[in-house]
């Protein structure tokens, strides 16, 4: 997982599908971020920050009862262990340092879960900086602790009325701010998604997962690579930077998408938020509503980068759905005493699900990226299962 | 870029020339029962084309209005080629400009949405979110259809590139007042003066001003500068509270008197 094209593009997918405002910041952010990532000043301040204030390196669990149970070997890396309670804080503080750079003191965000608000909220607080989170009326509802959680820490809150109103509407209404703001105005992006350089940055801002995971890896596997890497995937972000570690090992790479947004398994190309890739749409080309249970992978589309994997073979996506997730969430509570968030609880739902099967055959050694704890989840999970 | 002129270009060129200030109005395809007599309304009212948007369900260079305005029409049923299928049989007697988001072309298929604009009597197209970057096979099936691509110029465009944008549009320049999405404003930015003075000092081809041109009033402070003016959401307000093809015609007829007095 190498750099894309100079216009963007993974393979065929990817690019920059942005109004003309908005071209001149994606050139800029292009030419921050490489100027940046090849600074090792700047290296060294963002590893600092998520070593002092965000809990890295993230433990990589051996989940003994849960393997005993699957028959199957299961190592969990621990993004649930981190400040604010997922990966998002790895992107969050490397774009929060990257605004700094470009003297930008305003910044914006979608959240979906309300984990990337939080996040971006969090790294905004420590830098001094304005902080705006549009976030989906649905999610709004679904996630009030989180929407409680980014007040407390100093951010605005605007829900978001329009359309689905769960992310792919926040992302339009960010990008609509964004279009009137872009001057002074960061747009922190949480996933693997929109305009070039995003997909790219956010994936270098996330490979720190993968990179800490696979030499943890082989220091408890005496130096071999998992079978099987596995990660959940509504953008991609914590996938994309979970299999960055592991491309270039003899590691299946596997992706789980929520069964209602399935957009490598079910989609079709299209063009949404700024890039090309695989898309939930109708025959004319308008966007289909993602419906499903985890607000943070509920997205009709996804990053290029995984749309590429797929085509190329190098990942394989399947799915989950909401009933085997519950399942799957309570599992893990009982045999490992972790409640996942519901969006890794996906993976763990299709690792139950193909443990023992030709997908996972029995004796294999499946890492799995628990991307976020369950805290956030715990009322609705509550009034699902009544 | 030698191309000579398009039946669009063509078209502005002449009135302009010909000491007509461009007035471009706005409807949301398949919008309610009488979208297609707004058009002739306007028409008829004094516009120098007409630009038609096909409505997408994430319009990110749109405000509020043109936001449902689009939800709308979807909600009644609108798709792309169905629209273009109802344009066909009407008789707007000036050019017609499509407004649409990429997503839809690009899942029609490039060719296909150009041809079917061009036998639809469509002239020209605007496609915000393709940029000169993503422009190629776009532009390519375009030209090939004889559809003229007006590209936007925002005020954050650099000189350079400004210059590459006025050669590679075709139609007209459409000039972005102001950093923002489309939507009504109390007053016309100051921003809309610079950038049409931009234009024009890099560019022959008609300029228009776009986004927040509200009223008579704004659309000839617009027009000093520039060659005309495009304007969108306030008549799409009107028509979402209900106001037949006539009542927009004669809004059309004002800011036409008013662009007509200077």
């Amino acid at each position: 997982m190498g750099e894309p094209s100079p216009d963007g593009r993974f393979g065929e997918y990817g690019g920059a599908f942005v109004p003309e405002s908005l071209v001149p910041a994606c050139l800029e952010l292009d030419q921050a971020f490489r100027s940046a990532w090849g600074d090792q000043a700047f290296h060294d301040e963002y590893l600092q920050i998520l070593e002092e204030h965000a809990g890295r390196p993230t433990p990589v669990t051996n989940a003994t009862r849960l393997s005993e149970r699957l028959g199957v070997r299961v190592l969990l890396k621990r993004e649930d262990l981190t400040h604010t309670g997922s990966h998002k804080i790895n992107n969050v503080v490397g774009q929060a340092l990257l605004a700094r750079r470009m003297g930008k003191h305003r910044v914006i965000a979608e959240t979906g879960a309300g984990q990337h608000g939080v996040a971006t909220a969090t790294a905004c607080a420590m830098f001094g900086m304005e902080c705006v989170v549009y976030m989906g009326e649905v999610d709004v509802a679904r996630q009030a602790l989180n929407v409680f959680r980014m007040k407390l820490l100093g951010a605005e809150v605007r829900p978001v009325a329009s359309g689905s109103r769960t992310l792919k509407d926040a992302i339009n209404e960010a990008l609509r701010d964004w279009v009137a703001s872009v001057e002074s105005t960061h747009y922190c992006l949480g996933s693997v998604t929109g305009p070039h350089p995003y997909p790219w940055m956010v994936r270098e801002l996330q490979r720190i997962v993968g990179d800490e995971a696979r030499g943890q890896c082989r220091r408890i596997l005496d130096g071999s690579d998992p079978d099987y890497v596995v990660a959940c995937v509504g953008g991609g972000s914590n996938a994309a930077g979970t299999f960055a570690g592991f491309v270039d090992t003899e590691a299946r790479l596997v992706g789980v998408e929520p069964a209602g947004g399935a957009a490598v398994g079910r989609g079709v190309p299209g063009v949404v938020h700024g890039s090309k890739s695989m898309l939930l749409q109708d025959e004319h080309g308008q966007v289909s509503e993602s419906h499903t249970i985890s607000a943070g992978l509920d997205y009709p589309g996804v990053g290029p980068e995984h749309a590429h994997l797929a085509a190329m073979g190098r990942a394989v996506y399947v799915a989950a759905d909401d009933a085997e997730v519950l399942d799957a969430l309570q599992l893990l509570a009982v045999t490992e005493g972790i409640i996942p968030a519901l969006e890794p609880a996906h993976v763990v739902a299709w690792v139950a699900r193909a443990a023992g099967t030709d997908d996972l055959p029995e004796g294999s050694t499946v890492l799995i990226t628990m991307s976020g704890r369950g805290d956030k989840d715990a009322q609705q999970v509550m009034d699902l299962l009544g | 870029m030698g191309a000579a002129p398009g039946a669009l270009e063509a078209h502005l060129r002449s009135r302009r020339d010909a000491g007509r200030k461009l007035l471009v109005p706005y409807v949301t395809g398949g919008l309610g029962e009488h979208w297609l007599e707004a058009i002739e309304a306007m028409a008829a009212a004094g516009a120098d084309a007409v630009e038609v948007g096909i409505p997408f369900s994430d319009p990110v260079m749109d405000g509020p209005t043109i936001q449902e305005a689009s939800q709308r029409a979807l909600d009644g049923g609108a798709t792309p080629l169905g629209i273009l299928a109802q344009l066909e049989a009407i008789h707007a007697c000036v050019p017609l400009v499509a407004m649409t988001y990429y997503n839809l072309v690009f899942r029609t298929g490039h060719r296909r949405f150009a041809r079917s604009l061009a036998a639809s009597g469509v002239s020209g197209a605007i496609v915000p979110d393709v940029p000169l970057e993503e422009l190629g096979e776009w532009s390519r099936a375009a030209d090939d259809a004889g559809v003229e691509t007006v590209l936007l110029a925002a005020p954050v465009t650099p000189d350079d590139r400004l210059a590459h944008i006025c050669e590679r549009s075709r139609g007209f320049v459409y000039g972005v007042s102001v950093m923002g999405i489309t939507g009504e404003r109390q007053s016309l930015a100051e921003s809309a003066a610079v950038m049409a003075k931009r234009l024009k000092a890099v560019t022959d081809k008609p300029v228009l001003i776009g986004i927040g041109v509200s009223t008579p009033a704004h659309a000839v402070e617009a027009a000093v500068e520039a060659d005309g003016v495009i304007v969108g959401s306030a008549l799409m307000r009107r028509l979402l509270d209900g106001a037949d093809p006539d009542e927009l015609g004669a809004l059309v007829g004002d800011m036409r008197a008013a662009l007509d007095a200077g």
